[in-house]
């Protein structure tokens, strides 16, 4: 253990998270973990951690947080403003506290969600394997809460080369691939061509669990109910109102709605990082 | 007849009529670069690596896969002793034309098979109920059902292993834990598990 983490505020909704539990959806869990992945992966990488660690995950920035021991910090994700003690910080980038300092992330003006890393991970107790707090399942470490102190664990690999990561802006209006399947044959034939060519806006229900979008509905060949089967992050489920939810990364394991194509994994990074009011439009991979 | 559907790039969705014995074929004889099997009602998920094996490559092995008898892989039984003092008792008596002694022994003298978990960690639908408790859930769930609550819906039966909402009808309880965090596999009645249920007067 390499001291601790006070936590002091939150912002709208923070957790820790990890790269959550693969492997376990046959028994009724999911794989959860960070909703952007390739954030905390980088975050990780930028203090010298293994990119699995656990980090925090802050909706919309808001966060607070003071540190007992010298430590380095890293902030990625959504572009939001960063202080270190009285200092402006880079995201982005390696942030070396002292003893007593705080870290704090105003709020984000671009993209949903950052992640804060510190060298040494946040070692709280894994449950089944994993640091991660799985909304759907309610597995994993409680929803961050101000006055939680957070244990800093010791594991970390040789401090970091780097100084900057520099990543391209989150877009205004992103393009996420889709594959079609496995139940596009539930849908007329125009609805592959609808998904693609217009655009879909984000709403305000939008949580881990995943994306209510409005837009153009796809309209159902095939009536009748589907039995439960397999989810997985980036399917497009379609409720009977015809308007995809797009599932992140505390997905049911298991959903009754036909899912006519499901966004590539690597885009889904992008898509945790919508938010309301945010449009964006479908390809074909 | 196996249907094998792309399911975005990393997994493939199997049709099959035997879910969980096409699930021990794949357990006894591994493809290459499959992840994680999935089995769901009457389908079974293939989530694989793309950097191991190729879309073409792992669809054209699953079209060739035949299902073996899954008790080979699952040969695991589980006993439940159960109180069955369920509020929903009387009334799933009254639905069924049956009495609720007659309920209780329809639904103890089955060995129900664990299919597939859902709903939430450890949820497992247990299937094997007798067609004359075949009910729609509850028209309104209730805001809380107890851990440990044996309930009945559709072709079900299952055991509650958390408090939860829940519209299933409640037949009893049972004390035995069929989830834990703390145990190596969580859960008691992963899928392909004999399930029975111990009546305690």
């Amino acid at each position: 253990m390499s001291g601790k983490a006070e936590i002091l505020t939150t912002g709208p909704f923070a957790t820790i998270q990890d790269l959550g539990r693969p492997g376990l959806a046959a028994v009724g869990v999911g794989r959860a973990g960070a909703a952007d992945r390739g954030s905390l992966r980088l975050a990780n990488r930028l203090v010298g951690n293994p990119e699995g660690h656990a980090a925090l995950e802050v909706t919309l920035g808001g966060l607070r947080l003071r540190v007992s021991e010298h430590t380095t910090v890293a902030v990625t994700g959504a572009e939001v403003p960063v202080r270190a003690g009285r200092r402006a910080a880079a995201p982005n980038a390696p942030i070396a506290l002292r003893p007593g300092e705080e870290l704090t992330l105003g709020t984000a003006d671009r993209g949903l969600r950052c992640y804060v890393a510190v060298r040494g991970g946040f070692d709280v107790r894994p449950v089944l394997g994993a640091r991660s707090t799985d909304t759907m399942g309610r597995l994993g470490p409680a929803v961050l809460t101000p006055g939680m102190t957070l244990p800093i664990g010791d594991v970390a690999g040789p401090p970091p080369a780097v100084d900057l990561a520099p990543r391209g802006r989150l877009p205004d209006e992103p393009t996420l691939r889709v594959t079609p399947g496995p139940r596009l044959d539930w849908f007329t034939s125009a609805a592959l061509s609808t998904l693609v060519s217009t655009p879909y806006t984000v709403t305000a229900e939008l949580d881990r669990i995943g994306i209510r979008l409005a837009g153009t509905a796809l309209t159902r060949a095939r009536a009748g109910e589907l039995a439960p089967e397999a989810c997985v992050p980036g399917a497009l489920q379609v409720p009977p109102s015809g308007v995809p939810i797009l599932f992140l990364a505390d997905h049911p394991v298991t959903g009754g709605y036909p899912v006519p194509a499901v966004v590539e994994e690597p885009d889904l990074d992008i898509a945790a990082q919508l938010r309301p009011g945010q449009r964006l439009r479908f390809t074909l991979a | 007849m196996t249907e094998v559907l792309r399911y975005g790039g990393s997994a493939a969705l199997v049709e099959t009529s035997d879910v969980l014995g096409f699930q021990a074929a794949l357990e006894l004889s591994p493809l290459v670069g499959v992840v994680e099997l999935v089995p769901a009602a009457q389908t079974l998920l293939v989530r694989y690596d793309p950097s191991a094996t190729s879309w073409d490559t792992l669809a054209s092995s699953l079209r060739s896969v035949s299902s073996v008898d899954s008790s080979v892989a699952s040969p695991a039984t589980v006993t439940l002793p159960v109180r069955y003092d369920g509020s929903d008792l009387n009334l799933v008596a009254a639905a069924s034309s049956l009495t609720a002694a007659e309920v209780v022994q329809r639904h103890s003298s089955v060995t129900y098979v664990a299919a597939f978990c859902g709903f939430a960690p450890g949820f497992a639908y247990l299937t094997g109920l007798d067609p004359a408790l075949h009910l729609p859930r509850r028209p309104t769930p209730r805001t809380r059902v107890p851990s440990g609550a044996i309930a009945i819906a559709g072709a079900y039966t299952a055991v509650y292993p958390h408090p939860s909402p829940g519209g299933w009808h409640l037949l009893g309880h049972t004390m035995t834990p069929v989830w834990d965090t703390d145990r190596g596999q969580p859960n008691l009645l992963v899928p392909g598990t004999r399930v029975r249920f111990e009546v305690l007067q």
